[in-house]
């Protein structure tokens, strides 16, 4: 399996590379879809200029990255092309072998399943074979590495490509069952952006599943583990906000990257919902709702625990949507990180209902935004209210696919266990409801 | 017995009389001086300036004679060292007019140096903007920490200074700010004859804001009482500035006069003042005499070099008995014997222009030409930008450029903008090579504000006050030091210190830039809008979390259905 992986990464290299050197590299790091005030690149060099005139880059409004990708840029600033492509590649690689791993757990649960005799008799169709899992992995590696979204992301060196990174480490990590390891890349995720503090919930729930460890609120093994895991977590993360302080001797980084995270002072147009409402709030109320927004971010995780607490792994996937919709400066980099997971749920497409609408939605939304932009921005004959609406549009395609999928999972689910026809009491086909 | 009472009379008497040699003294000096323009206007420069020997910031002073008592109690309450103020309509034209006595940015500037004893500064900056603001009916309270700069090297003190610790200065522009007859009154009534006597009495509304460039200004500072430097003075100098077109006022003649400028002529000067002068600048050009004629006959002519050149001046003393011996009124009128060749105008040492670049509403670039056309001279000038919040200046992108080759300034002191707090500041110390043009650009990003915070006419866009430019130019001829009580009042403006560069202060142009506007009729619609999104998801997930899939029930039909039987019973089709 690794040459077609070797070449599906040569072919995303060269596609990179060849942008890099087209006049095309410049426009894209300009697009205000693929950059956003938190990871432009344009803000990291002026952060490295600010610290060479002897001028804290925090002290001003403009740069709002960690400390550590000030002192990882200190160094690799000329080699930045370079970084950007293996940072891409290293997360393809990562996501790669999560998924070979977890595909050998879920042919290994449900084999388990069947032999206790869990599934209802005529589903043979929904059972899947090691034959058709055989390919998802590449599948996810080049659903990564040829997206769109992805390329412009790292044509414009935004560092959202390394956030990603962190992350699809921290995904290999936790499905390799590694608890330090896990606990350590998430702490870097959430040092990074903050919003995958709620990937813990899922990491959680995925590492007790490997421990055997029944999840029960009453259960000793389940607190123990769980302390265990969110110490290691939280002394990673103190640790690494520690060594930041140290590396500029001061504390101004905290207002200037999770404040500006959380109070969503700058209302640079981007393809999420916060820009134009705050742009159009009264002032009265906007404390009230950055809060509701903000909390809107955090507070699908419990929920989402308790049904998918059998599925981490799904649960990780929306949760990554759900982070990379409603966060405050979303970027296509974040879509092009759940998009990945895809092919790994590509056995639901039987009870997909609206994914060719929606996949017309975000392809239609997608080239439409560049041109509503040069209409308000540069022709002057649009105003902000067609951008926003595309966004709008935008937001709810991608929901309802997530909403989509989730739908088809629990459907599927539901299947599984009480059988593919259903009948009714009179023995005529029945239709299956939500209620 | 008579002898002793005179006596003793005598002995009471003589506190009396010794009196008034205690009183504090003040003095006041006024004086228009009168120059025509290379280009053919003509710039006249009221200045009126009041010493008093008295110990302000002890505010142990009561009786206020000459000097504005709304000032002195603002000196003495606010711990004000130094107060500059100036209201400026218009934009002095550096390269066609030459350079300017004392040139102020377009709208209000206001530069304060408070004392060391003041602890927060801050505050007292706070209040005097807004006391000044109820002086001079100007908006000056609009000054707040988003306009308001500390700049480190460009506003030293031009008054008496111990120690010049850059805390204690406050700087800000308003560009916005409108200057009308409104603004002129406050500042008529400060002078001590008002406008009812002396040379005030030209200064009339109408024809004064009938003009290219107007500028009027306060300036408070300590200087030296006498030459030994052991006590502390005030000085308080108001000056009006004002550029008249004379071509399209004297129906295409170069020819001026008081009445044509002013519609008023001198009848005498203030009783209160010292000294009372005006001046007419008749320096010959290209060393040619007679090409002009100034009428009356002046009573003295005085020569004097005025920023590195020489010139001549024709002087009116209106205090001298024999100027109304012939006439009750003084109108002085100035005629060109032969039209001068105005086909090559002088250009001044240090010129400079700015101007913004780009298209469209996300990015920019400002760009500084600043011009030496010293033929072999090469000197520092210290540039000092201040940009609103609201455009992003990105410092990694600063480029200064002469002769095609880049020019390290050698000083750099920035401040990013924080938003909403404070804005940019950008102070470079730059070296002009002799005959050159330097360029100096930087990009920006305009960022899109909340729909509140824009002014009422959003699309005319949001100024950038004026960029300071300030250098000791080197003159041709040598200066000596001018004693400031015995000199003109157009050349004890700035201290100088040697006798071979002169101090300029310039202004460029300010910028007027437009930024992306939200829609404003829409706040309304957009919660709605957003929160239904919101709302979407919120309704999927909450299905999705909450309800378990069921086996669908035949249902008995609702009322839909068993109304549709009832008309297919009526009709004979088969019912559903």
């Amino acid at each position: 399996m690794a040459a077609p992986l070797v070449l599906a990464v040569l072919v995303a290299v060269t596609v990179r590379a060849a942008l890099y050197r087209s006049s095309l590299a410049a426009f894209i790091s300009e697009r205000v879809e693929v950059v956003s005030p938190l990871n432009a690149w344009k803000r990291v060099v002026e952060g490295l200029a600010l610290l060479d005139l002897g001028v804290s880059p925090y002290s001003g409004a403009v740069f709002h990255e960690t400390p550590l990708i000030i002192y990882l840029f200190h160094f690799l600033i000329e080699y930045a092309e370079l970084v950007f492509m293996i940072t891409d590649v290293l997360t393809a690689v990562a996501l790669y072998l999560a998924i070979q791993d977890y595909n050998k757990v879920v042919f290994k649960k449900q084999k388990l399943l069947i032999e206790l005799d869990k599934y209802a008799p005529d589903v043979a169709e929904l059972i899947r074979t090691p034959m058709e899992m055989h390919y998802i992995p590449l599948k996810v590696a080049l659903f990564y590495l040829l997206n769109p979204y992805t390329v412009m992301s790292c044509v414009a060196k935004s560092t959202c490509a390394i956030n990603n990174t962190v992350i699809a480490f921290f995904i290999l990590a936790t499905i390799k069952g590694s608890a330090f390891l896990s606990a350590v890349f998430l702490a870097l995720a959430t040092y990074q952006s903050l919003y995958p503090l709620t990937l813990f919930a899922p990491a959680l729930l995925y590492l007790l599943q490997r421990q055997f460890i029944p999840i029960k609120l009453k259960s000793k093994g389940f607190w123990l583990y769980t302390m265990q895991y969110a110490a290691l977590y939280l002394c990673s993360l103190v640790v690494i906000i520690c060594l930041s302080f140290f590396l500029l001797n001061s504390w101004d980084f905290i207002p200037s990257v999770y404040g500006f995270i959380l109070s969503v002072p700058d209302l640079t147009p981007n393809i999420g919902l916060f820009w134009y409402f705050f742009a159009e709030m009264f002032e009265h109320f906007s404390l009230f709702f950055v809060c509701v927004f903000q909390i809107n971010v955090f507070f699908y995780t419990i929920p989402l625990a308790i049904k998918l607490k059998e599925h981490p792994v799904f649960f990780m996937f929306v949760q990554i949507a759900v982070i990379s919709i409603f966060k405050s400066y979303p970027t296509v980099g974040d879509i092009a990180l759940y998009m990945a997971f895809l092919p790994v749920w590509s056995h639901l497409y039987r009870f997909l209902r609206n994914i060719f609408i929606l996949s017309c939605v975000l392809i239609v939304c997608s080239v439409l935004f560049p041109v509503l932009w040069h209409l308000w921005i540069y022709a002057g004959s649009a105003n902000s209210n067609f951008y926003y609406a595309i966004t709008l549009t935008f937001n709810v395609g991608q929901i309802l696919l997530i909403s989509d999928y989730f739908y088809a999972f629990l459907r599927r689910e539901y299947y599984l266990t009480h059988g593919l026809h259903l009948t009714r009491q009179d023995g005529t086909e029945a239709m299956l409801v939500l209620k | 017995r008579w002898a002793m009472a005179a006596l003793v009379l005598a002995v009471l008497l003589l506190p009396l009389l010794a009196a008034p040699g205690r009183a504090r003294r003040d003095a006041l000096q006024e004086e228009l001086l009168l120059s025509p323009l290379p280009a053919g206007d003509v710039a006249a420069t009221f200045q009126f300036r009041t010493r008093w020997d008295a110990d302000l910031p002890s505010g142990a002073v009561s009786h206020y004679r000459l000097f504005p008592k709304a000032l002195g109690q603002l000196v003495a309450a606010l711990g004000v060292r130094e107060l500059h103020l100036a209201l400026t309509q218009g934009f002095w034209r550096t390269r066609t007019w030459g350079q300017p006595p004392l040139q102020a940015p377009a709208g209000a500037e206001l530069w304060v140096w408070f004392q060391p004893t003041v602890t927060n500064v801050d505050k007292a900056w706070k209040e005097l903007s807004n006391i000044l603001s109820g002086i001079f009916c100007a908006s000056l309270n609009f000054i707040d920490s988003t306009n308001t700069v500390t700049p480190t090297a460009s506003f030293k003190p031009l008054g008496l200074a111990n120690g010049t610790d850059h805390h204690l200065l406050r700087y800000a522009v308003l560009p916005r700010e409108v200057v009308c007859t409104e603004n002129l009154t406050p500042w008529k009534k400060l002078l001590p004859c008002g406008s009812k006597a002396g040379l005030a009495v030209l200064l009339k509304a109408e024809r004064l804001f009938h003009s290219s460039y107007h500028s009027q200004a306060v300036h408070i500072r300590p200087i030296c009482r006498d030459a030994s430097c052991l006590a502390v003075s005030w000085e308080l100098r108001q000056t009006l500035t004002v550029v008249f077109d004379a071509f399209s006022s004297g129906q295409g003649k170069k020819d001026w006069s008081l009445f044509r400028m002013f519609s008023r002529t001198l009848t005498d000067a203030c009783p209160l003042a010292s000294e009372s002068k005006v001046y007419v600048d008749i320096s010959p050009k290209n060393k040619e005499k007679e090409l002009l004629e100034v009428t009356p006959p002046p009573t003295s002519v005085h020569e004097a070099i005025v920023q590195g050149d020489k010139r001549t001046y024709a002087v009116y003393d209106l205090l001298s008995p024999s100027l109304f011996n012939t006439s009750r009124s003084l109108n002085v009128q100035l005629k060109w014997k032969r039209p001068e060749d105005s086909s090559e105008l002088p250009v001044p040492v240090l010129h400079a222009h700015r101007y913004v670049s780009g298209y469209g509403l996300q990015t920019g670039e400002i760009s500084t030409l600043i011009y030496n056309t010293h033929p072999y001279r090469a000197f520092p000038v210290i540039l000092l930008e201040t940009v609103p919040w609201y455009l992003r200046l990105y410092v990694h992108t600063l480029t200064i450029t002469t002769k095609g080759k880049e020019n390290k300034p050698s000083y750099i002191h920035y401040q990013p903008a924080q938003d909403r707090r404070r804005p940019h500041l950008l102070e470079m110390l730059i070296q002009l090579p002799a005959n050159s043009v330097t360029k100096i650009t930087i990009q920006f990003e305009r960022a899109l504000l909340k729909w509140t915070e824009y002014p009422p006419d959003p699309n005319h866009g949001f100024y950038v006050s004026s960029s300071v430019l300030s250098a000791l130019v080197p003159s041709v001829f040598a200066m000596k030091n001018v004693d400031v009580e015995q000199s003109p009042l157009f050349t004890s403006l700035f201290p100088s210190s040697d006798g071979s560069s002169y101090f300029v202060r310039l202004y460029t142009e300010p910028l007027l830039v437009n930024l992306p506007t939200p829609d404003f009729s829409m706040p309304y619609n957009v919660i709605c809008l957003t929160c239904t999104v919101v709302a979407v998801c919120y309704g999927s997930f909450y299905n999705l979390l909450t309800r378990t899939f069921h086996v669908e029930e035949p249902s008995r039909g609702g009322l839909a259905k068993r109304l549709a039987n009832i008309i297919r019973k009526l009709r004979g089709v088969p019912l559903l």
